[in-house]
């Protein structure tokens, strides 16, 4: 074999790394409107893009229109991304839902600030996190992934890029203002050290073509406009011809189909790393900037005696249900902190069923969960 | 090139008033410690919602092991360029940890156990201008912290400025390096020496 290619190291913003990892997934279009924690993956975007073949950046008249153009970017053929905060996070409510119906691939940053509301535009929070499961109307599936540190960020933003174009659907990346706005070394990997996957496109002649057909992955090829197929979008539940239909039948095929393609593939999906959990008799679940106040408690706490551990979720939604029933073997305490009132120690109590006791540490002063007061609770068990 | 000190989280914090070019201070200081020195570092910052005004703070971890908790929590370095910042955090530094501070805008130190430079005063008469202030404060820090190594840091600093203001900066920097020499003495650093 060759020798290995040195990675390129720079010293970026977690906001940074998100860009760099769009650009390295593909991504092609960008339409968004700027807010305050996110508004340099804007910034960053608009100078990179139209230096780059084909890229196009545009900057809309408010979020709603910024999902409409990314929308259109992604059934047009192109990789697409949009980053906002809080109140943008809400108008994209809307459109979200759209894309989930017309299974459109598209990456939507969401780098969750302090508050409720205008809030707290510079600090930090989490509680957006079921906003991002929830958020559009429906009984809708979607993927909601998460990153910790400035690398997780251009990792996991190259994972949404591949799961969005995978399984046809948006993917949320959640952010928290700390991790958008740490500054770290970082290595961007060389090309073909990474996977890069793309939509697949359909094999069969036009007029054979039926856009919403049933597969064995659920998730029907998908040609860009213009390219010769012809089909029709909407968000009215449609049938396998895309066009509107009432049909009980038809419905519940469409819906099942939404869902299945999405949880059928759970294995792929749920993404979490594990630090010293196999003989942890206490488990900190974390995500974002607060698992990295966990580890260290957790290396605190090791160092005290305690077996203590860290299951740091990288997937949110779908909920990692296996991963957390097999630290539940040993686990007799599970420690969920988080920057709001306790969104995801929900799922991980639906999970526990009573089983381990779960300790909630809760803060929602803007300010991150220091490594000592995860300590304090892990030593008390 | 003499082997690389061991840190184990080396906490310093940048603060003050906005506009004073804290974060700009820990980016530049940061980009030089994790890319020229290839110590692992982060970077955080917080500030309020003004452009302007308000208070701005800037905190660097920097490591040989790779760091978790990315803020900094007990302090060995607090720069410290407005009174209101000094009172603030001085509460965090570490007993034996330095407290650095603009000795023309904070007036009352809580201690006398600290180094000062008139900052500012010293960017505006000797560099031509204000906002150079950061540099200055990066040059005298480059004396104090015994694991930096000036030319690196002198290197880096010229690798993230643009081209225009590259040589105001390098005059700044080599401005802070010498008066921290002559005002601090030689062997300021030396508490760290050795750790």
């Amino acid at each position: 074999m060759a020798r290995r290619k040195k990675r390129k190291e720079i010293f970026a913003l977690g906001n940074e790394a998100v860009v760099e990892g769009a650009l390295l997934a593909g991504c092609s279009f960008y339409g968004g409107y700027p807010i305050t924690p996110s508004s340099e993956i804007m910034e960053i975007m608009a100078s990179k893009l139209p230096q780059t073949d084909d890229g196009v950046f545009i900057q809309m008249e408010d979020e709603i229109a910024s999902m409409g153009a990314i929308i259109g970017a992604s059934l047009a053929g192109r990789k697409v991304l949009t980053a906002t905060s809080g109140p943008g996070f809400s108008l994209k409510q809307e459109n979200l839902g759209y894309a989930v119906m017309a299974e459109t691939p598209l990456v939507l940053v969401n780098v969750m600030r302090g508050g409720l509301s205008t809030g707290l535009p510079t600090c930090p929070g989490q509680g957006d996190v079921q906003q991002a499961r929830w958020g559009t109307h429906g009984d809708h599936p979607i993927i909601v992934l998460s990153a910790s540190n400035v690398q997780e960020c251009l990792d996991m933003t190259i994972t949404a890029f591949n799961m969005a174009e995978k399984y046809r659907t948006p993917v949320i990346l959640l952010l928290d203002e700390i991790t958008a706005h740490t500054r770290e070394k970082i290595e961007i990997p060389y090309e073909g050290e990474f996977e890069v996957f793309s939509r697949t496109i359909p094999s069969m002649p036009p007029e054979w073509y039926k856009p919403y057909e049933e597969t064995v992955r659920g998730v029907p090829p998908m040609p860009p406009i213009g390219s010769g197929y012809r089909f029709h979008v909407t968000g009215l539940t449609h049938d396998r011809n895309g066009f509107p239909t009432q049909r009980p039948e038809e419905v519940v095929e469409l819906m099942d189909r939404l869902h299945r393609k999405i949880d059928q593939f759970f294995y792929d999906i749920q993404l979490v790393e594990e630090i010293q959990t196999e003989d942890a008799d206490t488990v900190v679940i974390a995500y974002g900037c607060v698992a990295r106040s966990a580890e260290l408690a957790v290396q605190q706490a090791r160092a005290n005696g305690i077996k203590a551990g860290l299951l740091k979720l990288k997937t949110l939604f779908p909920y990692p249900r296996r991963q957390q029933e097999k630290i539940m073997a040993n686990a007799k305490t599970i420690i969920v902190p988080e920057l709001n009132m306790g969104q995801m120690s929900r799922e991980v109590k639906r999970v526990n069923q009573g089983r381990a006791s779960v300790r909630t540490i809760n803060r929602i002063d803007g300010q991150i969960i220091t490594p000592s007061e995860i300590l304090k609770v892990i030593m008390q068990g | 090139m003499k082997s690389q000190q061991v840190l184990q989280r080396f906490e310093i914090r940048f603060s003050g008033l906005g506009g004073q070019g804290i974060i700009t201070l820990g980016k530049v200081m940061g980009q030089g410690l994790a890319i020229g020195h290839g110590y692992n570092v982060t970077q955080t910052q917080s500030y309020g919602p003004e452009a302007r005004g308000g208070s701005s703070k800037c905190d660097l971890v920097i490591s040989s092991s790779p760091i978790s908790y990315p803020k900094a929590e007990s302090l060995d370095v607090l720069v410290a360029l407005s009174q209101e910042a000094c009172n603030t955090y001085y509460p965090y530094l570490k007993p034996g940890g330095a407290l650095v501070i603009e000795s023309d805008l904070v007036k009352q130190p809580p201690t006398n156990q600290f180094l000062g430079l008139p900052y500012t005063r010293l960017a505006k008469d000797k560099v031509g201008i204000a906002q150079a202030m950061n540099t200055v404060v990066l040059g005298s820090l480059s004396h104090l912290l015994p694991f930096i190594n000036q030319k690196t840091m002198r290197k880096s600093l010229e690798a993230v400025l643009p081209e225009k203001i590259r040589a105001v900066n390098a005059k700044a920097f080599n401005l802070g390096l010498r008066l921290a020499k002559k005002e601090w003495g030689d062997d300021v650093g030396a508490v760290w020496e050795k750790e």
